[in-house]
């Protein structure tokens, strides 16, 4: 069992209780919620008769289901229109805190708690989406929930949970240039498999790790959970103080120097115990694209999609669902590959860093002509930050689109879907079948500097042969 | 389609029904219920829509629309059953459809405690175990009646000693696997707590 590892740190200081079957009884010190796990949580408190208990833990914004072409009121949507209607009456009603289009701080749940200054080293936080792993970026222990959960945070602020064991994902060096936080992440998924994870907090560590900026480290944990464990976490340190100084819900003055303190003495003790440690180096990682129906069957640009022979036996099932699912050939490379559809955005890769890589890519340059490119930044501060840099004209330019902050082609919830088998390029988290609206749609992960050399060419490239990076 | 839905309720102790065969790997929410069925403010209408893309890929060869499975009620399943998304609405439409608990190699940890949330138990068997209801269920029904107490599922030809997480077993057993009120009993502490907490101090700027 793991001791004097932050998570036990962050997860002793809040636990509340034992519960009577063994589980503990864990306080959330925040708790997001968005349109669509909420509105059945919100349901159960009336038929229970219950409150919100601390209104001012709960922090809600709108990103699911919001259309990025037109968001004028109503939603063209009538049933998109009746979530956020009510998520708007339940913020109403029970005064919780909402930040919705327009505000200046509406976006992907993950982008925006992060930016506003809410995520903080050492909380417990969850939120009704299984990305929620994100927030571990800044030392705090985070983890999705479904909407029975959320019922019991809102009404208790606690949860009922089971301790995680940690393990320690220690990346040694660092990563080489035209490689990415994103590429390190799914080679991680690959080495470790998508179900390694059940029952683990990852742990983050090492120089390749220490070197990356807070975004590269939100990118790293949110793929968390696609490795199967529900919760990814980083040790805070100057950087993560530095992100969060300044922000608008982040501690000043005084409270500031208490919170600095206490921040600066959460960390993993030198000599803590974990359940397990796995070592890999950063250096060795090349820029990598997923070829199959999990985040797990990725392979490095100049490789090829493996033989059956070649995967272990438990990797064969999907294997087999996939190269049918897919199209491809055992032994064919992903390089070359044609590309229908380019969507740069996500919890994972939607933020101002990764449209600056992107755009780096693109100045100067043309969408091929066979492609319908996308871009959908994270959050209204987001866009208003590319917009200020001039990011947003290096996009059009190049002729893609450029659309309002949500969700969108991630999970497909609102217009932005694949039509048919169309394959896209996407800086997203999920290559699920019909993950991204088309039942047969086909999905490959990878960089946003990757989407945008895709792009270009009009087929999975190798963005290092890009000059202007 | 099933009949008028009733969610479980009280002290789960022993499941009786057929088995429902799904086999595959890392089977993922976004297939048991695609994303544009989210869009929806209670679960109600969900359990027509149980795994609508992968049943429409298999033109009603789905076990899931087969009629010798109409009645089933424990599904079994491989590993890694529910990764990917935290949409309770996969085990809210799997409920609605029919399913009572669930019998696999392993399962993702949201979808898990997500079944508890609502009362479905997720047992766990060997990969081996779970062939041999697999292969059975291909050639006819398997009924099982499943007690939580003894942790043990049996049948006409097939018996097995289940696994299950020993704090869901006891809150089935006791009925406290409706969280809630269990939370809410210790609302002293939960204060207790709140006052200890070093950061909701120097957060006064947090709303």
């Amino acid at each position: 069992m793991s001791q004097d590892t932050l998570f036990d740190k962050v997860w002793d200081l809040h636990k509340v209780s034992s519960l009577p079957g063994g589980s503990d009884q864990i306080f959330i010190g925040l708790h997001l919620i968005h349109e669509v796990t909420s509105p059945q949580a919100f349901g159960a408190l009336k038929d229970k008769n219950l409150k919100v208990k601390f209104p001012d833990r709960t922090v809600a914004t709108v990103d699911h289901i919001v259309p990025t072409d037109n968001q004028s009121r109503p939603f063209k949507d009538n049933l998109a229109e009746k979530m956020i209607e009510t998520l708007e009456k339940n913020c109403l009603e029970h005064k919780i805190r909402f930040f919705n289009i327009g505000s200046g701080n509406q976006g992907i749940v993950h982008v925006v708690a992060p930016e506003l200054g809410l995520t903080q080293p050492g909380m417990t936080i969850a939120c009704g989406d299984s990305h929620t792993s994100t927030h571990g970026a800044f030392g705090s222990i985070a983890f999705g929930i479904g909407t029975s959960q959320v019922r019991d945070v809102l009404a208790s602020q606690t949860l009922a949970i089971n301790k995680l064991k940690v393990r320690q994902i220690w990346c040694d060096n660092k990563l080489s240039k035209g490689v990415y936080a994103k590429d390190l992440v799914l080679h991680i998924i690959n080495k470790l498999g998508v179900k390694a994870g059940v029952g683990f907090a990852y742990e983050f560590a090492g120089p390749a790790i220490h070197e990356l900026s807070m975004e590269e480290r939100m990118t790293i944990c949110n793929m968390s959970i696609e490795g199967g464990a529900r919760c990814g976490y980083i040790n805070p340190d100057e950087k993560t103080f530095s992100y969060i100084k300044n922000k608008l819900c982040a501690p000043k003055n005084e409270h500031w120097d208490k919170a600095l303190r206490w921040w600066k003495s959460l960390k993993s003790d030198e000599n803590s115990i974990y359940d397990d440690v796995i070592k890999l180096d950063a250096s060795k990682v090349e820029p990598t694209v997923t070829w199959g129906i999990t985040p797990g069957q990725s392979i490095s640009i100049n490789q090829q999609i493996p033989l059956l022979d070649e995967l272990s036996p438990n990797d064969k099932l999907v294997a087999k669902e996939a190269y049918e699912y897919m199209s491809f050939k055992p032994g064919q490379l992903i390089k070359d590959t044609p590309i229908d559809v380019c969507f740069i955005g996500s919890c994972t890769n939607g933020r101002i860093s990764d449209l600056r890589v992107a755009a780096k890519v693109l100045k100067g340059k043309k969408v091929s002509k066979n492609v319908k490119a996308f871009a959908v930044p994270g959050s209204e501060k987001v866009a208003t930050e590319a917009k200020q840099e001039g990011i947003d004209q290096i996009f059009k330019n190049a002729g893609f689109q450029w659309r309002e902050p949500g969700c969108s082609m991630c999970l497909a919830m609102n217009s932005d879907k694949l039509i048919g088998n169309q394959i896209s390029a996407s800086s997203s988290n999920r290559n699920f079948k019909g993950r991204q609206g088309s039942p047969n749609g086909r999905t490959l992960l990878m960089s946003p500097a990757m989407v945008a050399a895709a792009a270009i060419n009009g087929k999975v490239s190798d963005v290092r042969e890009f000059n202007n990076l | 389609m099933k009949s008028e839905f009733t969610p479980p309720i009280g002290k789960i102790s022993n499941i009786t029904g057929q088995c429902i065969s799904l086999i595959g790997n890392d089977i993922d929410t976004d297939r048991i219920i695609p994303a544009r069925f989210l869009k929806c403010v209670n679960f109600n209408s969900l359990s027509e829509s149980v795994f609508e893309d992968d049943r429409k890929t298999l033109k009603g060869k789905h076990p899931f629309d087969l009629k010798e499975n109409k009645n089933a009620s424990i599904l079994v399943v491989n590993s890694n059953f529910g990764c990917g998304s935290s949409r309770e609405h996969a085990p809210q439409a799997l409920m609605r459809w029919g399913i009572k608990a669930i019998i696999g190699e392993s399962f993702a940890d949201i979808f898990y405690s997500n079944c508890i949330a609502i009362g479905i138990p997720c047992f766990t068997l060997p990969k081996k175990s779970i062939e041999e209801i697999q292969n059975y269920c291909d050639k006819q029904s398997l009924f099982l009646e499943i007690d939580l107490k003894n942790s043990l599922a049996e049948s006409k030809d097939l018996n097995f000693n289940l696994e299950i997480k020993e704090s869901s077993r006891k809150m089935f057993l006791s009925g406290e696997w409706d969280a809630t009120s269990t939370l809410l009993d210790n609302e002293n502490l939960i204060e207790k707590k709140f006052n200890q907490l070093p950061y909701i101090k120097f957060n006064t700027n947090f709303l």
